[in-house]
């Protein structure tokens, strides 16, 4: 999406749903929803649409973990590394999914197919350990688990 | 037509529910959507209206239909709530939960929904707020402080508007309570905001989800579309967080409703005096504010019969980690931690024996089977070292490292601090360096001997890393002296408590940290 088909994302959001400083969360939630990233070059728009300095836009786009501001891979794949999931051998399908997906923790893939990340509990701590690709959770994550989501990223 | 109940809970999908109900609509069954029992070892769980009740099949998979349908299939469970899991719970708060339709007005009225507002509507909001006082209820969030008490405050306040939110942010590993309840029984969650906002005169609430929670997101949103008339005047929003675990903390979640950055106000202004933007704000748990529904209908004196000491009526407690039979637990206060590990949870998921159990989440204590005696009670736990929190139990086996949970604990801190306060920022990096440290030296050292303290030109600490005196002595009374200032230093929970699961896993599990092991667990 181009710079200036952003503006008129943002401004048309900001017509629906308001400019108080606290639509600033929201507003943040959509670009991404919408744009899949927050590119440092919408910073001032989205600045403007709600009447506050690009210091405090960039301090709050960047206190937040859920905020990107790169493009991710096309599939995300999310593995929790809180503590139920660790109780359930959740560290050693961490080092697994790196191994699998071909890509670290943190890291999107060099051919853009897909991004690891981090989450800290999904709630689903019984049933560990966990992860949500795209968008999609699931439970008991094991090697073979692992294989599936492979194959599935690779599309 | 056969009519079926499979959870749609997040657990549950991701166990494979979606696919279990699918094969059902095909085979023609009238498929009903509910929120979870809780028991997550018989999920996908399948249940079968019939004229003795609803029947349970489970853990199910799509090629069970048939045998499911025709009563022959080996994972019979029978009638759920007669199960032993079930049967010695007492369910005030998650009563509905998993056998109605979230979403269903009618199955939320027909099953007891609304009456405790249509009680507080009726009476003075006064009455309202003495109900909640009576009734002992205190806040399940983590602090333990009288609900009753924080309404009244909100009550009193001069200022206006005011406001009611809800705090869903449940970060806690280990904790899912919030998450069911908003997903299986959302009405319970909305009635309680209502009767609240009758209570102490406010006209909108927020409820604050953690985006993680993106199945609770949706449920509550549409809960609260289709509940809008029946709890006019009063309107109700949800926010969805953006993964930082802080906002949880209640006056950092208030900034980040105002579309700040998550960081935690010094306190006063208490928040039920100058809260949301200024103004006086009552702010719950989501299980403190369900459990208010109840006690209006019922009574407070329903309610405040059941418990321990000044622990008050029920607690979802929720068994999490490598557990065999994990899953939501709601039970009156005052059962034994060990009854709750190993008789309801029956051990390991792995079927090893159990080493520790960390309760209330990453600022909670890690406690060895030696202390499982311990009741389930506020000052019980806080006379041990730890606290309740939000009641997650996270069970671990004898293949964890202490203090690689030590460690990870000051890692979570240095992630998910809001950077106000040093003690917090900053030392929990350093923390986190003296676990490394102390891991290292485990392995080399062969027994700790005499310390090497005043060695010259040793230093505990120093930006020269070759003057620092890496011996395991040296680093875990340096650990220990961290703790200290994090603990008293820090102007929220989250640095002053990390030091409870770092601490429990030096005093209680030393051997992980190249110490003997302690005299009681040796001499056994
Ligand atoms: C770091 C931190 C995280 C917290 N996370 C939560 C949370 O996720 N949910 C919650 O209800 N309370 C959480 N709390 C406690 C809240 O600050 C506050 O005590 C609570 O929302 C008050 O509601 P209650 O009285 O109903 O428990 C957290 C506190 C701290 C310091
Ligand atoms: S203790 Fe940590 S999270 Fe709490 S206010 Fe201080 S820096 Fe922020
Ligand atoms: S710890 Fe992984 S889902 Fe809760």
């Amino acid at each position: 999406m181009g710079l200036d088909e952003a503006k008129l994302l943002i401004d048309g959001w900001v017509r629906r749903e308001g400019s108080g400083r606290d639509r600033l969360l929201p507003l943040l939630h959509a670009v991404q929803d919408e744009i899949g990233y927050i590119d440092d070059t919408l910073v001032p728009a989205i600045a403007a649409a709600l009447n506050l300095s690009r210091a405090d836009v960039h301090g709050v786009l960047t206190f937040y973990h859920d905020y990107r501001r790169q493009p991710a891979g096309r599939h995300i794949v999310k593995l929790c590394r809180a503590e139920s999931c660790q109780s359930r051998g959740g560290a050693a399908m961490e080092a697994a999914a790196a191994e699998r997906l071909g890509v670290a923790m943190g890291e999107t893939r060099r051919d853009g197919q897909v991004t690891l990340e981090p989450v800290y509990c999904l709630g689903l701590c019984a049933i560990g350990p966990n992860a949500l690709v795209d968008g999609r959770p699931m439970a008991r994550i094991d090697t073979a688990a692992l294989d599936r989501i492979a194959a599935e990223v690779a599309a | 037509m056969t009519r079926v109940f499979i959870s749609r809970d997040m657990a549950s999908v991701a166990l494979g529910a979606d696919d279990v109900a699918r094969a059902f609509a095909d085979a023609g069954c009238e498929v009903v959507r509910t929120g979870s029992r809780g028991l997550f070892s018989i999920e996908p769980l399948v249940e079968i209206e019939t004229a003795e009740g609803r029947i349970g099949y489970g853990p199910a998979t799509p090629a069970d239909v048939a045998a499911i349908l025709d009563g022959s299939h080996p994972n019979r469970l029978g009638d759920i709530a007669a199960l032993p899991f079930f049967a010695k719970q007492q369910r005030f708060t998650f009563a509905r939960c998993g056998i109605v339709d979230p979403l269903s007005l009618a199955d939320y009225a027909a099953h007891g929904g609304w009456i405790g507002l249509d009680i507080a509507r009726a009476a003075e909001p006064q009455a309202v707020v003495d109900a909640v006082k009576a009734s002992g209820l205190r806040g399940r969030g983590g602090a333990g402080f009288p609900t009753g008490i924080k309404w009244q405050t909100v009550l009193d306040a001069p200022n206006s508007p005011k406001y009611i939110v809800c705090n869903a942010d449940e970060g806690d590993s280990g904790t899912f309570a919030d998450r069911m309840l908003m997903e299986g029984d959302p009405y319970c969650l909305i009635e309680g905001m209502a009767i609240a906002a009758h209570a102490v005169g406010a006209s909108h609430g927020y409820i604050y989800i953690r985006s993680e929670y993106p199945f609770a997101i949706d449920t509550m949103r549409d809960a609260i579309a289709l509940s809008a008339g029946r709890i006019a005047p009063f309107t109700l929003e949800v926010r969805a967080g953006a993964g930082a675990y802080v906002c949880g903390e209640e006056t950092a979640l208030l900034d980040s409703i105002e579309g700040k950055r998550g960081q935690v106000r010094a306190k006063p202004p208490l928040p039920a005096l100058a809260g949301l933007f200024g103004k006086p704000t009552v702010i719950n748990n989501v299980l403190s504010l369900a459990a208010v529904p109840f006690i209006l209908s019922e009574g407070a004196d329903a309610y405040a019969n059941v418990g321990f000491g000044r622990s008050r009526g029920t607690m979802p407690v929720q068994l999490a980690g490598n557990v065999k039979h994990g899953g939501l637990f709601e039970v009156g206060f005052g059962i034994t931690l060990g009854e709750l590990v190993n008789d309801i949870g029956g051990g390991t998921a792995s079927g090893r024996p159990v080493r520790a159990a960390q309760v209330g989440g990453p600022l909670g204590a890690y406690f060895p089977p030696s202390m499982f005696d311990l009741p389930f009670d506020y000052e019980a736990f806080t006379q041990a070292g730890g606290l309740i929190g939000h009641a997650g139990i996270t069970i671990f086996d004898d293949r964890v490292d202490m203090a690689h949970m030590a460690r990870f604990a000051m890692e979570f801190c240095a992630a998910e601090s809001c950077g106000k306060c040093t003690p917090c920022r900053i030392g929990s990096t350093r923390g986190v360096e003296i676990v490394d440290r102390i891991i290292a030296a485990r392995e080399t050292e062969p027994a700790r001997t005499a310390t090497q303290e005043g060695t010259l030109g040793k230093a505990l600490y120093s930006r020269a890393p070759d003057r620092i005196d890496v011996s395991l002595g040296a680093q875990t009374t340096l650990l220990r002296d961290l703790c200290d200032t994090m603990k008293y230093g820090s102007l929220c929970a989250l640095g002053g408590f990390t030091p409870y699961p770092v601490l429990s896993a030096l005093d209680h599990f030393p051997e992980d940290f190249g110490a003997p092991a302690p005299a009681l667990e040796a001499a056994e």
